[in-house]
């Protein structure tokens, strides 16, 4: 056994103790050693990756004495790596770019708090990430969600107070529908380890009588975690959680917090369920027709948003209906646009919530469109930035947003006939309506406005997160063929 | 249309028009500030009053919200009875459903040392999902310190009032109350000795690191409220809460992954199991029991103070 099948168990341990450790600390050590330590986090984590191409094979890590049905396990295999480094990254540049903004927004006292529950939350996503053990994804989804509301809290304005309410109630419902679920599998399989659990649930598939309270119980679960990622009819909280937080916040919520929760259905789906059973279940379609209604509601949302944070927020829901839509399609070809378009929204979007507060810092700290009149000229590097996210996000070729779209269609066409013309259409009518608030808001940003002439003074250090992610977007865009390659090995390991 | 468009692009098209954008009036004092607030106030509540075509929506509002939660209510409970009336009985249908609960029944002991099986399956089975679930307790902890603390922002921010009330309170102060104190006096060391009893034979019976950590922490909160925070805060104090929480939860998460890690590589760990029975007794059960009961005590009491007092021995 190599050593670095270890590194798994050391991303989580690591995680929760500097969670503990950065509230010992003073504010700026805490946010210093959250920096060193997401470091060494994607180090350890770049090495799995490397293990897993190397090996060919995924790896499963027994949690102490005990191994498959009894004790906890994780696994590891390509798209986990995949998915972890990518996380990590965007953690790590979120906190980069957005510290100055949290030395701003939150009180000095509580600095420390803050990167606590970062911390914590980067342990909740590797976990949810690794986990191979349906108990052990609710006790860190648990954390994720309590984190969530605390990073959101911090600001201490009244509208954020306002927001993480409601965050928390639509969240713990979410919670609550989803340990029903895993309790109703449970009741059914006497498992709760995936393997075994799949194993058992394509015993009781074969029986007709069963499978209908097996779809009841996968549809609860399901509803329980689209509300917890925002899924149409349940996106309603995201414009005021992302709207109103401070940027590191909104930028780690939009882009990773609601990924989390959409791989760890994934893999319940793919691993728990398995495939085949969870194909034979009309959830799929009922997936497809409420991503597509997302993808048009919340761009038409977008189009009426008169604040920047809120527009961008409300594109979040279009972009998280893409994703339910291609796990709606089906298919090796639908997963892999699904999960393509995970990390391509990761990337845009944290990129997005990270340059609207530096516009907004240069037109008197306001968000709405009228007052970001010429905010592209007097910053130019947050113009930049800007601009290119939204190119990604239209679907531009170059950036990621368009090979996502193009993944999109290439599932659309292997699937049936009806939910081609259906996926197809859909894509062309959000794809029109993102490129119609996106280049309003360019319009804006770069109309000269005569009576402000306030100019930013250029920090170059805080462009190198944002030339980060941009690098990542761009990659994914120029060569996404790679990115495609390793979704599909790391699916072909999933079954 | 031309018109519509130009005032969309300027970001002017505003479903609460000639409402919200009142409000904003630069350079003026805060006591102007807070009376065009009241005065804003006032206005809005007038109008959503008075005007017929609002009152008109909110009624229907009503309406609809009411019939949408009824009909969800009603398919949820239909769904759920449906499901659990048709699912297959537990352990009877599919007899291999009950094969890990047997393992744990029938093996645990003598895998684990504990007499006490739970203590033996969530510290020692499924540890990783325990070490998550004493850090869900930690997380609340820092969540409710961020809302509740006191600190420059929320007193600059209007609470200042708020912050002297709470110092000042005194009507509803029982410390000075000798029926309380003399109850207190009796109680509290026997609450605490049962919260140790109960700590200290997690794996040996009934109850355990959560269980005995309430059972304290229910203790030190009677204690203040019998004596009064200034009795508390000369042993009790934010740095000594700070510090046993990390203690213990970085001792959790060593020791813990000190296991997984030689678990998983087929090390031996040199962790004796003890004889089952005694109070040393169950490999790394009775010490990780003491780290839980150390965190949940100390959160319940730093829960009770934030919510009384905004802050944790007194600074």
């Amino acid at each position: 056994m190599d050593f670095i099948t270890n590194f798994p168990l050391f991303t989580i341990v690591l995680s929760l103790f500097s969670g503990v450790l950065c509230y010992m600390l003073k504010g700026k050590a805490a946010r210093n050693y959250t920096i060193v330590y997401e470091s060494i986090l994607i180090v350890l984590v770049s090495c799995v990756l490397w293990y897993t191409l190397h090996t060919g094979k995924a790896f499963t890590y027994v949690m102490g004495e005990f191994p498959a049905p009894w004790g906890n396990e994780i696994r590891a295999g390509v798209l986990e790596a995949v998915l972890a480094l990518t996380f990590l990254v965007i953690m790590l540049c979120a906190v980069f770019a957005g510290y100055r903004f949290v030395d701003t927004d939150i009180d000095e006292s509580k600095v420390n708090l803050y990167y606590s529950l970062l911390n914590l939350m980067t342990a909740a996503l590797m976990a949810l990430v690794w986990t191979n053990d349906l108990f052990t994804g609710y006790v860190f989804l648990e954390i994720l969600t309590l984190t969530s509301c605390g990073v959101l809290i911090v600001r201490e304005l009244g509208r954020t107070t306002l927001a993480a309410v409601r965050y928390m109630i639509m969240n713990l419902l979410g919670s609550g529908l989803f340990l029903l679920g895993v309790v109703m599998l449970y009741n059914m399989t006497g498992h709760l380890l995936m393997m075994p659990m799949q194993a058992a649930v394509a015993e009781l598939a074969a029986d007709p009588a069963v499978m209908p309270v097996l779809t009841m119980a996968v549809g609860i679960l399901t509803i329980g975690l689209s509300i917890k990622s925002g899924l149409f009819p349940f996106h309603y909280w995201m414009p005021d959680t992302y709207g109103w937080a401070t940027p590191t916040s909104a930028a780690v919520l939009s882009s990773l917090v609601s990924k989390a929760y959409i791989f760890l259905l994934f893999k319940t789906y793919y691993r728990a369920i398995g495939i085949e059973v969870f194909e034979r279940m009309p959830i799929r379609n009922i997936l497809l027709v409420l991503g597509i209604c997302g993808m048009v509601v919340g761009s038409v949302q977008a189009i009426n948003a008169n604040n920047i944070n809120r527009m961008v927020a409300f594109s979040s829901a279009a972009q998280i209906g893409y994703i339910y839509m291609g796990i709606g399609l089906g298919s090796v070809y639908g997963y892999t646009a699904a999960l393509f378009h995970v990390l391509a929204h990761a990337l845009t979007k944290s990129q997005l919530f990270l340059t609207t507060p530096r516009l907004a810092e240069v037109s008197g700290g306001n968000l709405r469109f009228r007052d970001l009149q010429g905010s592209g000229h007097r910053n130019r590097d947050a113009g930049v930035f800007f601009t290119l996210g939204a190119l990604s996000m239209i679907g531009i070729p170059v950036f990621a947003g368009f090979s996502s779209k193009i993944q999109f269609g290439l599932a659309a066409v292997e699937s049936s006939s009806i939910k081609m013309i259906l996926v197809m259409l859909a894509l062309a009518v959000s794809s029109m309506l993102n490129a119609l608030y996106f280049i309003r808001t360019l319009i804006r940003m770069y109309t000269e406005d005569p009576d402000t002439n306030v100019r930013a003074h250029h920090r170059a250090g805080y462009n190198v997160p944002m030339l980060v992610l941009t690098a990542g977007n761009v990659f994914l865009g120029l060569f996404s063929w790679v990115v495609v390659n390793l979704i599909q090995t790391g699916l072909s390991m999933f079954g | 249309m031309k018109e519509w468009i130009r005032k969309w692009l300027n970001g002017d098209l505003d479903l609460l028009e000639n409402v919200t954008d009142a409000a904003e009036v630069p350079d003026s004092t805060r006591e102007e500030l807070k009376e065009q607030k009241k005065e804003f106030r006032q206005r809005l509540y007038e109008k959503t009053n008075t005007d017929a075509a609002i009152q008109a929506e909110r009624k229907s509002f009503y309406a609809i919200y009411r019939g949408i939660a009824v009909i969800s209510c009603v398919v949820l409970i239909g769904v759920l009875l449906f499901t659990v009336a048709n699912m297959p009985r537990y352990g009877v249908e599919n007899p291999r459903t009950v094969e890990v609960v047997k393992r744990y029944v029938e093996k645990g002991l003598q895998e684990t040392g504990a007499v006490n099986i739970v203590a033996g399956m969530i510290l020692d089975y499924r540890a990783f999902d325990t070490l998550g679930e004493s850090h869900v307790l930690f997380t609340a902890l820092v969540c409710v310190m961020i809302l509740l603390r006191l600190d420059k922002k929320t007193i600059r921010g209007g609470h200042l009032d708020d912050y002297y009330l709470v110092k000042q309170d005194t009507y509803f102060d029982v410390s000075k109350d000798s029926i309380i104190r003399l109850v207190g006096t009796v109680l509290v060391p026997c609450i605490i000795l049962f919260g140790f009893y109960v700590l200290l034979n997690g794996q040996n019976g009934p109850g355990g690191g959560f269980s005995g950590g309430a059972i304290m922490g229910a203790a030190l909160i009677m204690f203040s409220t019998a004596f009064g925070f200034d009795t508390v805060d000369r042993v009790f104090t934010r740095k000594m809460l700070m510090i046993t929480s990390f203690v213990s939860l970085a001792f959790y998460s060593f020791a813990k992954g000190y296991v997984f890690f030689t678990g998983a590589n087929g090390l031996e760990n040199h962790i004796p199991k003890g004889t089952p029975g005694a109070i040393l007794s169950g490999g790394l059960i009775l010490p990780l029991d003491i780290a839980v009961g150390l965190v949940v005590a100390c959160t319940m009491f730093g829960f009770y103070s934030l919510f009384k007092r905004g802050s944790i021995g007194g600074d």
